[in-house]
């Protein structure tokens, strides 16, 4: 196996990144951030729809994913910029990311005298703290470093027969060695139940999973369905799954669940974008099927890395963790190659095995964790969105 | 030769990995012999084939699970999709 490097961060955690942060309180001053991070090496800036206008449980989650995300490893240091009249406070919100050692500061436009004055004195603060993190040289750590979000989008038949085993294999091949995985889309284990609770770890963990997969079937009753070519299709699964071959959420779900690997067990479950625990083995986050969501919320939760298998092809990138593409279906290989990073398509086509279409995927995952581009990452992808409970104000 | 892939022994329909017309022969692998089935209607590429009669309200198997129920009576051949398979989670 190759070797493995990552910044080893003032609270231990690992990183495969070193990304200088700039992150708006609100929605207000997204462009504002956007200019400040611009050109400057090793500077990235996140865009949300968030800070204020929410109340309840919407608040908190979005709050605690703005700042999950500023203490995900990735990040080496975190500019936030407020607006001066936000909910989120952007000084409480400094705090909190400075306590895990991390350089953090803050400034406000309202209190800096507006767009030009906020930027400039942005655009030293981040050139100044990009300065300093790329000293920092990445180290030889263990494979139990790497946190591994694993997700599925735009599946289709391949993405069970081929691409989602093989991540599965990656992922428990992750936990036995210590590591973590974290699985999520609540939506995609509906009729699961049965499997994932003989591998929860506790039975405290086995009933919080079915509950939040209880909530879930209850949402997606709820409301009418779509008609896709005079037939009316579940909630939970998109027009482009109809199309691609999936029938049912059971079908759909018993082949999203085999991206969790087979054997780790099942060590907890957390809320969307809630850091998850030291524990090794495989965590589960609630959360929508929806990519960019849920991507959003699988590196807030602290995944490093994440393997995001596709069977008719997606774009989606993430500013701070590296989301790595597979697909199993050699039309889309071809037809979306700016996008894909992994081409399992040798499984259906050629009969190559899952074991060694994994192994050359562990291969890859390390040489993007030390530093090799994904195709979102080459292409400037930022997708980054808070998915929503109640109404907005 | 058009291809198809069962999962799992108890399953009771496949994959078809390339588009098939009515009446073309089927080779499906994944079990310990080779199945052929003749297709009775037009299947396309990452859909199902039925691979024996499956009469309304049984199970529709793959993976060796339940993914839904027959809403009509299928016979083996046909092509198994939203049109004759219902969920059991969605529409209790």
């Amino acid at each position: 196996m190759k070797t493995l490097y990552g910044y080893r961060r003032p609270d231990g955690k690992v990183g495969f990144r070193n990304w200088t942060l700039v992150m708006p309180a609100v929605a207000c001053v997204n462009h504002i951030a956007a200019l400040i991070a611009k050109d400057i090496p090793g500077a990235v800036a996140v865009h949300h729809e968030v800070g204020c206008a929410q109340i309840g449980a919407d608040y908190r989650q979005s709050l605690r994913t703005l700042l999950n995300t500023g203490l995900n490893p990735n990040v080496g240091a975190v500019l936030l910029v407020g607006l001066g009249c936000e909910r989120v406070d952007p000084r409480e919100l400094a705090e909190e990311i400075a306590a895990s050692g991390k350089k953090v500061e803050f400034i406000v436009t309202q209190e800096l005298g507006g767009t030009n004055a906020t930027i400039e004195a942005g655009r030293k603060i981040v050139t100044d703290m990009s300065e300093q993190l790329a000293k920092i040289h990445p180290e030889e750590v263990p494979l139990s470093s790497i946190v591994l979000g694993v997700e599925c989008g735009a599946s289709d038949f391949s993405s069970s027969l081929s691409s989602n085993p093989v991540v599965g294999y990656v992922a428990d091949t992750i936990c036995a060695n210590g590591g973590r995985a974290v699985l999520s889309e609540t939506t995609e284990v509906i009729g699961t139940e049965e499997i994932l609770t003989k591998r929860c770890a506790s039975p405290e963990t086995a009933t919080k999973l079915v509950d939040r997969i209880k909530r879930m079937v209850e949402y997606s009753r709820s409301e009418d369905r779509d008609d896709i070519e005079g037939v009316a299709v579940p909630n939970n699964i998109s027009p482009g799954n109809v199309r691609g071959g999936l029938t049912t959420i059971e079908e759909k779900s018993l082949g999203a669940i085999s991206k969790g690997g087979y054997f780790c067990p099942i060590v907890g479950v957390v809320e969307y974008a809630e850091l998850i625990g030291d524990r090794p083995g495989l965590w589960f986050m609630d959360s929508p099927g929806y990519d960019p969501e849920c991507t959003t919320g699988l590196m807030a939760c602290g995944s490093t890395l994440v393997l995001f298998t596709t069977g008719l092809g997606t774009p989606l990138g993430n500013p701070v963790t590296p989301i790595i593409k597979v697909t199993g279906n050699r039309v889309t290989a071809v037809r979306m190659r700016d996008d894909i990073d992994i081409d399992v398509s040798a499984v259906l086509e050629d009969g190559v095995s899952l074991e060694s279409e994994a192994a050359v995927m562990l291969d890859t995952l390390i040489d993007v964790a030390n530093g090799k581009q994904t195709r979102s990452e080459a292409l400037g992808y930022r997708d980054f969105g808070i998915t929503r409970i109640g109404p907005r104000l | 030769m058009k291809r198809g892939l069962i999962m799992n022994k108890l399953d009771n329909v496949a994959t078809v990995l390339d588009d098939v017309a009515a009446g073309e022969t089927v080779t499906i692998r994944g079990l310990p012999s080779i199945v052929e089935i003749s297709t009775l209607e037009e299947i396309p590429r990452g859909h199902k084939i039925a691979l024996v009669d499956i009469p309304v309200g049984m199970d529709v198997v793959k993976y060796g699970f339940p993914i839904g129920y027959a809403l009509t009576d299928i016979l083996k051949g046909s092509y198994v999709h939203v049109h004759n398979v219902g969920s059991k989670r969605t529409e209790e």
